[in-house]
């Protein structure tokens, strides 16, 4: 990022080619529409470009990326939040048409009709869309971008100990909301390490 | 450890990042609470089913309209440095013209008699320059200024020039 402060123009070819899919998948599990999230990337990216004389390495790069991309989608969300209010509980989930589960449905039922994958895909995609915005964020820079909790805490601007609080109360509800999904048959002997 | 805690504390626990005597004291209660280990394996489900949502590549465009927006964007060159002073150095351009043309402008009536009136005294002057060519008058108007004024005559005025007579 020093170079593009400094006027190399590859510089920023080089951090468009190495931050885009990141970046748009992380919008994308925010925003859940692929063009919006598309959108929001190219407008992150000139924000970027723009303040790039201004740029302090205060902090990492991707901690300043993704606390403009971050704030770029909370803003998206809550502009848009009256038309997904208007979406069908039962709609699939999909680039144009998309929906908050406010119910889980009953075990068995969920069981039988989503061992298929894609279905199965589709269930975590909702669990993870119905969270509040600010445990969605965490949850996908914790878990996707393998942030770690300073630099996550700094991206949402709150402490460590809120975001730790943050993050157990959006593992809980995931836990809660897919438990008709979890593998029973998982190994015993819990905390080996970080689960690839 | 208490469960509580223990369950405040699985995240870290799961994802490596808890230091190591706190993953002992966390591994031992976990021995021997069956809650908070199944808890656990929930948690460590739920990692491992969120692996499987998809990643999605960005369209063929995208780097090509992003770079297209960002072509886009104004250079800053730099004369910018002269920007924010644009009014000011229009201004200051603006009063130096109108400095050159009121220097050079033909002169108006007060000036044009006051011209005329130097000029004319310039002209009388140079047709007194004849009197100094007169040898005898000039060497004769050293006897003239050794007379000396009587009380009751007044002092000629300096005005009062020799060469009037020969006019």
């Amino acid at each position: 990022m020093l170079d593009v402060k400094a006027g190399d123009d590859s510089s920023f070819d080089f951090l468009l080619t190495k931050y885009r899919s990141p970046l748009v998948n992380f919008l994308y599990r925010m925003v859940r529409d692929r063009a919006t999230a598309e959108d929001l990337a190219q407008d992150v990216f000139l924000r970027v470009y723009r303040a790039r004389k201004e740029y302090i390495p205060s902090a990492k790069f991707t901690t300043w990326l993704f606390r403009i991309a971050t704030n770029a989608a909370l803003n998206s969300v809550r502009d848009n939040r009256h038309q997904r209010m208007e979406v069908s509980l039962d709609a699939p989930l999909g680039d144009e048409q998309e929906s908050v589960p406010r119910d889980l449905p009953a075990r068995e039922k969920r069981i039988d009709e989503h061992l298929v994958e894609r279905d199965r895909v589709e269930f975590i995609q909702r669990a993870i869309a119905s969270l509040p915005e600010k445990q969605r964020a965490a949850v996908l820079l914790h878990k996707y971008e393998e942030m770690d909790y300073a630099e996550i805490a700094k991206v949402l601007d709150c402490t460590e100990a809120a975001l730790k609080s943050l993050l157990f109360r959006a593992y809980e509800s995931l836990r809660v909301q897919l438990a008709p999904l979890v593998d029973r048959s998982a190994p015993e002997g819990a905390g080996e390490g970080r689960p690839s | 450890m208490k469960c509580e805690r223990v369950s405040q504390e699985l995240i870290a626990y799961l994802d490596g990042r808890m230091g190591s005597a706190e993953r002992r004291e966390t591994e031992e209660h976990l021995r021997g609470c069956p809650a908070c280990r199944g808890r656990a394996e929930e948690f460590r489900g739920i990692w491992s089913m969120l692996d499987e949502v998809p990643v999605i590549e960005p369209s063929f465009g995208f780097d090509a309209r992003v770079r297209q927006r960002v072509a886009a964007q104004p250079r800053r060159g730099w004369f910018a440095w002269f920007a924010p002073q644009a009014r000011l150095a229009f201004s200051a351009v603006l009063l130096i013209a109108l400095t050159v043309w009121v220097a050079k402008r033909p002169a108006s009536s007060p000036g044009t008699l006051r011209t005329a009136a130097t000029t004319e005294q310039d002209f009388n002057a140079i047709k007194d320059l004849g009197v100094l060519e007169n040898y005898d008058l000039v060497t004769k108007m050293d006897a003239l200024s050794e007379l000396v004024p009587s009380a009751d005559q007044p002092m000629p005025k300096p005005e009062a020039k020799p060469t009037e007579s020969n006019d």
